[in-house]
């Protein structure tokens, strides 16, 4: 029978399928954070039971760290104790820890892929949503509670009801100034925030074919935006090329590459909902309200309808029915998150900005998604070209992509995030996000206000 | 079916609720809202009710927002009636724990998303999905009288509203149901198949 890329990787992980049931899935690689797991070892602990396979789990200090003087006691005493205690569960059960101080330590997903530990055909996940990034490499990843990272730490699997299958296909030659966060703003803003519940989302075509790992990984990142569990991108020479040497990947990398070059969805497969989008048709995208499917074209205007969501949305951003966003004054521009903080992002950003200067009322926050980025940006003199022009790099994290730690973003300020989220109070107490790609925060961040890229490019 | 076998350490048994229930009629609620990512600092999984709903029930000088469906004393109960789209967003388990520890046993709403079902089902938190026209139902009766009891019956798979006696069936994974009902544990269930884990592991790598 005909299978899509997806049943191909999950049908090869099912230890058990239990009549009505869930099924019982095999999980290869799991990565766990400070944030949602010390309930977890705790329950371990509880029953009196070590990690399974603590060669299959990775540990990172991403959400709760500061960006700033990172190898300094951490001030705030609760994230102190929530990274010590990750620390000691670690120890006790022998797991990988790429902690504060660590050359590999940042954003749980973004390490993943840049170590190779993230590759095709295998079954990924992590107690954080955004798991599903590791999708851009043909792996099944996604985000799973407290509770089942208990179940992994214990017994290597999970139980999981198979979700539906959907493709999006997106073809043609995107726009001057369009990005990879574009396109995922676009198809989010069209199916809604919950169009995707039930589904494990491929995403297929020219456009998405053309794109680099780093885009790739930015639309694998949001597919939860659209309630979906994961993503998935059928590997290519482009993956292989970007995990070839990379730190874990295969020792015999030239057959793994024959493995993973059959992880396709047949020509017949069938799935239970299929959409098709034209890359010409997107534009820079950004956000007006208060979930990311309230996500308009740059050059559109907010949508006038009545609905009591937008209205209570726009009544918390401070925007009004039918008004454009353009010339939009902003306070703060955040280039980070596990959804835009790799290379690609910051060479975009700084290629912009280069010989530019910052607007004196936005205060902008350059945080890498890794160590590794960090040192990388500092190589190629991208920290030069941010000081610059009025800007600084700071050290790898969350930040304020969900402001636990002390990157909050202030109350009744607007911030331009490369992000993930703009709910409600996401960055800080009453802040309001408008999500956009590293272009666009760069155009804002030196224009003051929201800007039409496109234009200065 | 081979099922758990031991009883969960922290998950009560799930038999037939019946109470009073207040009505969160918003869409689309996030789990950022539910409990916000600065409480998310503790090591254990007790106390987050405290903070459940944080931002929409306390004013920034920890007073209580009048206006908010959980401070209005006319509303109480063990269930919870929200919205379509209920728990998008994060995967954070505390939303789960922030409604319980609250005091709710019952999630009821037209469309949950799925990992937060997923969640509220592993700590004895019975998410019940309704038609979008029961839940408009149970919304208004709710709202015209505060004093209207629901009544969850899980062993039947049924919701009702007593006082008109409409009444709804509710789907739930059979696995999921024997779990609650019997306060079992997925862990102890996973625990049980070792062998063919690791025969698994053998075969496959
Ligand atoms: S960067 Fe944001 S979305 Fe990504 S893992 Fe961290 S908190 Fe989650």
């Amino acid at each position: 029978m005909a299978t899509t890329l997806f049943e191909k990787v999950w049908n090869a992980h099912v230890v058990q399928s239990i009549e009505n049931g869930p099924q019982v899935v095999y999980i290869d690689k799991h990565f766990i954070h400070e944030v949602t797991t010390p309930q977890a070892f705790a329950g371990l602990d509880k029953r009196g039971i070590k990690v399974l396979r603590p060669k299959q789990t990775i540990a990172t200090a991403d959400h709760n760290v500061p960006t700033k003087n990172q190898l300094l006691p951490i001030k705030e005493a609760l994230s102190k104790k929530q990274v010590d205690t990750l620390i000691e569960n670690c120890k006790n059960h022998n797991i990988e820890l790429y902690g504060l101080g660590h050359p590999f330590q940042g954003i749980v997903h973004v390490i993943g892929p840049e170590l190779g530990i993230t590759q095709p055909g295998l079954t990924i996940v992590c107690g954080d949503s955004h798991t599903s990034t590791h999708g851009a490499f043909g792996a099944i990843a996604f985000g799973i509670g407290t509770s089942e990272v208990e179940q992994v730490l214990a017994t290597q699997c999970i139980l999981q009801t198979k979700p539906k299958k959907m493709r999006i296909n997106v073809d043609g030659v995107l726009g001057k100034g369009v990005t990879a966060k574009d396109i995922i703003l676009y198809i989010i803003s069209k199916i809604s925030t919950s169009g995707g519940t039930g589904f494990f989302v491929e995403y297929a075509g020219s456009a998405i074919r053309s794109l680099s790992m780093e885009a790739r990984m930015t639309i694998c990142n949001m597919s939860i935006e659209m309630g979906a569990r994961g993503g998935i991108i059928a590997p290519d020479e482009i993956t292989f090329e970007y995990l070839r040497g990379r730190k874990f990947v295969p020792q015999n990398f030239e057959a793994a590459k024959e493995k993973w070059k059959l992880l396709k969805t047949d020509d017949d497969a069938v799935f239970d909902m299929e959409y098709n989008f034209d890359a010409a048709d997107i534009e820079p995208m950004i956000t007006y309200g208060t979930n990311p499917a309230m996500g308009l074209k740059i050059s559109e205007k907010i949508p006038t309808n009545d609905d009591a969501g937008l209205e209570k949305a726009l009544d918390y951003m401070g925007f009004k029915k039918g008004q454009s966003l353009i010339g939009k004054e902003i306070d703060y521009v955040f280039l980070g998150s596990c959804t835009n903080s790799r290379m690609e992002d910051f060479r975009q950003f700084c290629l912009f900005v280069k010989g530019k200067q910052k607007a004196a009322n936005v205060t902008v926050w350059i945080v890498p998604g890794s160590k590794q980025i960090e040192q990388q940006a500092i190589a190629e003199g991208l920290d030069i070209i941010l000081k610059e022009a009025g800007m600084e790099l700071r050290e790898p994290g969350c930040s304020a992509c969900l402001g636990m730690n002390e990157d909050k973003i202030p109350a009744g300020n607007y911030c331009v995030s490369t992000s993930n989220r703009n709910f409600e109070g996401r960055q800080g107490q009453g802040a309001r996000t408008l999500l956009a790609s590293p272009l666009m925060a760069a155009a804002a961040a030196i224009t003051g206000k929201i800007t039409d890229v496109r234009e200065l490019i | 079916m081979r099922l758990c076998v031991k009883k969960k350490h922290n998950m009560e048994k799930f038999t037939t609720i019946q109470t009073t229930a207040v009505p969160l009629n918003m869409e689309d609620v996030d789990t950022d809202q539910i409990i916000p990512a600065r409480f998310l600092k503790a090591t254990t999984r007790e106390g987050f009710g405290d903070n459940l709903f944080r931002d929409w029930r306390y004013n920034s000088d920890n007073t209580f927002k009048e206006d908010f469906v959980l401070n209005n004393k006319n509303y109480s109960g063990k269930i919870l009636v929200v919205g379509k789209n209920f728990g998008c967003g994060s995967s954070r388990e505390h939303a789960a724990w922030a409604i319980h520890d609250y005091g709710f046993k019952v999630v009821v709403s037209s469309f949950f998303a799925d990992i937060f079902k997923n969640n509220a089902l592993n700590n004895g938190l019975l998410p019940v999905v309704v038609s979008p026209a029961f839940s408009q139902k149970l919304f208004s009766e709710i709202e015209k009288n505060p004093a209207t009891e629901i009544k969850v019956d899980l062993e039947n798979q049924t919701i009702e509203i007593t006082s008109t006696q409409e009444k709804e069936n509710f789907d739930i994974n059979p696995y999921k149901k024997t779990c609650m009902i019997n306060g079992y544990d997925d862990i102890d269930f996973l625990l049980s198949l070792k062998d063919k884990v690791e025969a698994f592991e053998n075969k496959s790598h």
